[in-house]
């Protein structure tokens, strides 16, 4: 039996890894799964203390998260499509129209 | 119709408001028939109630309408009031105005704003019939404001010309003064009885069981009383408040005849007179009164010597008996005060309705130095003038010969504040009587008699309408006859049966009626009068027919004089140095510049500005670069973890409470 500590320190780099990604990358795809990297993230640590615990809730939860993952994805992509198709690039420093 | 009291003041009421609602449209016709059509009915129903009165034995009637003001134990319900004081003025009121109503017709026949001069007549008839049958201090003040109100819409009724405008204000703001006393009065009464219904007051235990307040020692009452006079002082022209009066009669000449003459200024001696009981407990307040009313009447005396606006003439005359009022008030005589008022308002109204048909007549002028001779082209209008100039110069068998010699046979017994001040008020009333009958005769004088001095190519003087007349004569006969009822006291024939009728009002306050050397005397005082008046008389006539040229002269030899005469002591002067500048200035400095714009101004638009100013700085986190947003997600993000986990709030971590 893996110790929970383990899943929980995992947990917190890989979720470190995508905010620093989410920070500073430019390219919006890689934004774009730094986000789902997070989600993972606390995913696995829904999932660890789920387990530690023995309770099924943070599982439950997981598979909601997992869902509007989903839907995020889908409506991020086609956000990142129209954004390539008008701007011929997907570097966000260019996607700076609100900008005074 | 007692039962149903409340009818009277309505008509009036709803003459108002229909014709200020329907009467722009209308023709001249319709709006006469709605306006002396209900103040008609109100003088039928009026008498009806009086008759039904009369005929229940004179006991007091008083009826709760409905409540209008119940809190706790206080309550102020339009209650309406019906005694032997009432029946006076309700009749004075109701009939007058309706003689007014029906002059007016004639005289504001070619004028704009018919309807609507009408609407504020009604409605002014309205208010006054509320004061009089008010069976609360809350109720008669409802009156007192809302006439005060009527007054102000009529003086400013010429509302293009600034000078009425101004007189309109005037009116109002100097009235304002007085009701300021008139209401801490009334506090100050509910502070001592927890009512301001007028039986209850005056019947209390309380007031029972009250001792004299003894000059020197003043109390409660005392204060009340002067306070109440003050607003007295404001609606009736007193010293010092009289300034408003002369200046409005900027109004048309029927609004000066029915409210600055007959009804409205006498509000406040219907005021002191209703309060008789409260006055007899503070004799210093009563002085006070007997002070002022003497030394107005002299004073608004002397001014109207010099005038030569008819009616700037008459107004001061108005101010100088209003005076006489209180003085009869004052001295305890109140019963004799109402009897004045009752003529006063018969042969004033009729003076002005008088003087606005010889205004009429000579195109709207109304300098006296530009009219004489009228007497041969308005023979009518000459003869009910002079009836009243008689009356009011106290000739017999005329009606103010009797309500004048009452007063000031009042004022001759006085003892209160000794025997000196009651000749020191005699003869100063004496004195008034002798300016009055001077300065009325010389207006007849300068008026009717001696040469032409109009340009007879430029007014075509005519003889007014009968619409006109017909009220002129009526009120001519009243002011012969007003004074009748007192006529028996002096030939000793049988009682004052004016007196005698307020007798059960102001029977506890009032000296006991004169017999035997009271009488004696009565008729010395009465002859003294009569000798005062036609040396009036007699120098007017000296003075204005006989010499024309000897007025002018006389006024140069007294130079300082006359012109502080004809510039009326400089008291508006005064008062605008003193009062009005120095309000002004802080209206202005202070008020206006330091409190609004700096202060109220100020922190609203500070507030604003500096809204602008937060958005202004804060705008530029908004730089339109995606990842520094991502960085403001993770700061809100890592703000909101250290809340939940390291926020004390009251006491524990917010991670706690969530637990």
């Amino acid at each position: 039996m893996v110790p929970t500590n383990y899943y929980v320190i995992l947990s917190a780099i890989l979720f470190g890894l995508g905010l620093f990604a989410f920070i500073f990358k430019r390219n919006i795809i890689t934004i774009f799964m730094s986000i789902e990297l997070m989600l993972n993230a606390v995913n696995l640590a829904f999932v660890a203390f789920s387990q530690a615990l023995g309770r099924l809730d943070g599982q439950v939860f997981v598979l909601f998260v997992i869902v509007v993952a989903a839907a995020e994805a889908a409506v991020g992509l086609g956000i990142i499509i129209l954004i390539a198709r008008s701007r011929q690039t997907l570097n966000v420093e260019r996607v700076n129209l609100l900008k005074l | 119709m007692l039962e149903y009291l409340w009818i009277v003041p309505l008509l009036p009421l709803l003459g108002a408001a229909v014709n200020g609602l329907f009467g722009a449209k209308w023709p001249n016709k319709i709006v006469n028939g709605v306006a002396i059509g209900s103040t008609g009915l109100s003088f039928l129903c009026a008498l009806e109630a009086v008759r039904e009165f009369f005929e229940s034995g004179q006991v007091l009637f008083h009826k709760e309408f409905l409540t209008w003001i119940a809190a706790g134990n206080f309550r102020v319900g339009f209650d309406l009031l019906m005694d032997q004081l009432t029946v006076v003025m309700v009749l004075v009121v109701t009939g007058v105005g309706w003689l007014i109503h029906i002059y007016a017709t004639g005289y504001m026949a070619q004028e704009g704003g018919y309807y609507r001069f009408f609407s504020y007549l009604n409605l002014f008839m309205f208010f006054m019939l509320i004061l009089v049958l008010a069976a609360n201090y809350v109720l008669l003040f409802v009156g007192w404001e809302g006439v005060g109100l009527s007054s102000y819409l009529l003086i400013g009724f010429y509302f293009l010309r600034k000078s009425a405008s101004d007189a309109g204000k005037k009116a109002f703001i100097v009235n304002r003064i007085g009701d300021f006393g008139f209401m801490l009065g009334m506090f100050l009464l509910f502070r001592a009885f927890h009512t301001l219904d007028f039986q209850a007051i005056f019947t209390s235990s309380t007031l029972q069981g009250w001792p004299v307040e003894l000059s020197g020692h003043p109390g409660t009452l005392t204060f009340v009383c002067l306070l109440i006079f003050t607003g007295a002082c404001g609606k009736s022209a007193q010293l010092p408040l009289y300034v408003w009066l002369p200046d409005a009669m900027e109004g048309p000449t029927p609004v000066s005849a029915l409210i600055h003459a007959a009804t409205m200024v006498t509000a406040g001696v219907y005021v002191v007179a209703r309060s008789h009981i409260l006055f007899a407990h503070a004799p210093t307040a009563m002085l006070v009164v007997a002070i002022v009313g003497c030394a107005t009447a002299f004073f608004a005396a002397t001014i109207g010597l010099v005038q030569t606006d008819i009616k700037k003439v008459l107004a001061y005359s108005t101010v100088s008996q209003l005076g006489y009022m209180f003085l009869a008030c004052g001295v305890g005589a109140f019963s004799a005060g109402i009897f004045h008022l009752m003529t006063h308002a018969f042969f004033k109204a009729l003076l002005f309705l008088a003087a606005g048909s010889v205004i009429h007549a000579v195109g709207g002028e109304q300098d006296m130095n530009r009219m004489g001779g009228l007497s041969k082209k308005m023979r009518w209008t000459y003869l009910t003038m002079l009836t009243a100039t008689l009356a009011i110069a106290g000739f017999p068998p005329f009606a103010g010969f009797f309500s004048k010699d009452s007063i000031l046979l009042s004022a001759f017994q006085n003892e209160n504040g000794g025997r000196s001040a009651g000749y020191a008020l005699y003869g100063f009333g004496l004195a008034t009587a002798l300016l009055t009958s001077f300065y009325m005769f010389r207006l007849i004088f300068l008026t009717f008699h001696g040469k032409q001095r109009y340009d007879e190519h430029k007014v075509h003087v005519h003889e007014s309408p009968r619409t006109m007349l017909v009220p002129l004569m009526i009120l001519a006969v009243l002011s012969i006859i007003g004074g009748w009822l007192a006529a028996p006291a002096m030939l000793g024939t049988g009682p004052d049966y004016f007196t005698k009728f307020l007798q059960p009002v102001f029977g506890g306050s009032e000296a006991a009626g004169p017999e035997g050397e009271v009488r004696a005397l009565e008729l010395t005082l009465a002859g003294i009068a009569v000798i005062t008046a036609l040396i009036g008389v007699t120098v007017a006539f000296w003075l204005y027919l006989k010499g024309p040229g000897k007025a002018d002269i006389l006024a140069k030899s007294m130079r300082g004089v006359y012109t502080a005469l004809l510039n009326k002591y400089y008291v508006d002067e005064f008062y605008a140095a003193m009062i009005v500048k120095p309000l002004l200035w802080i209206s202005t400095n202070v008020l206006w510049k330091a409190a609004d714009v700096a202060g109220i101004d100020g922190a609203v638009n500070g507030i604003a500005a500096g809204t602008t100013a937060i958005g202004d700085g804060v705008r530029h986190t908004q730089s339109g670069n995606t990842r520094s947003y991502a960085v403001w997600v993770v700061v809100g993000a890592l703000v909101v973890m250290a809340v939940i986990f390291f926020w004390p709030f009251g006491g524990k971590p917010v991670l706690e409470m969530l637990r």
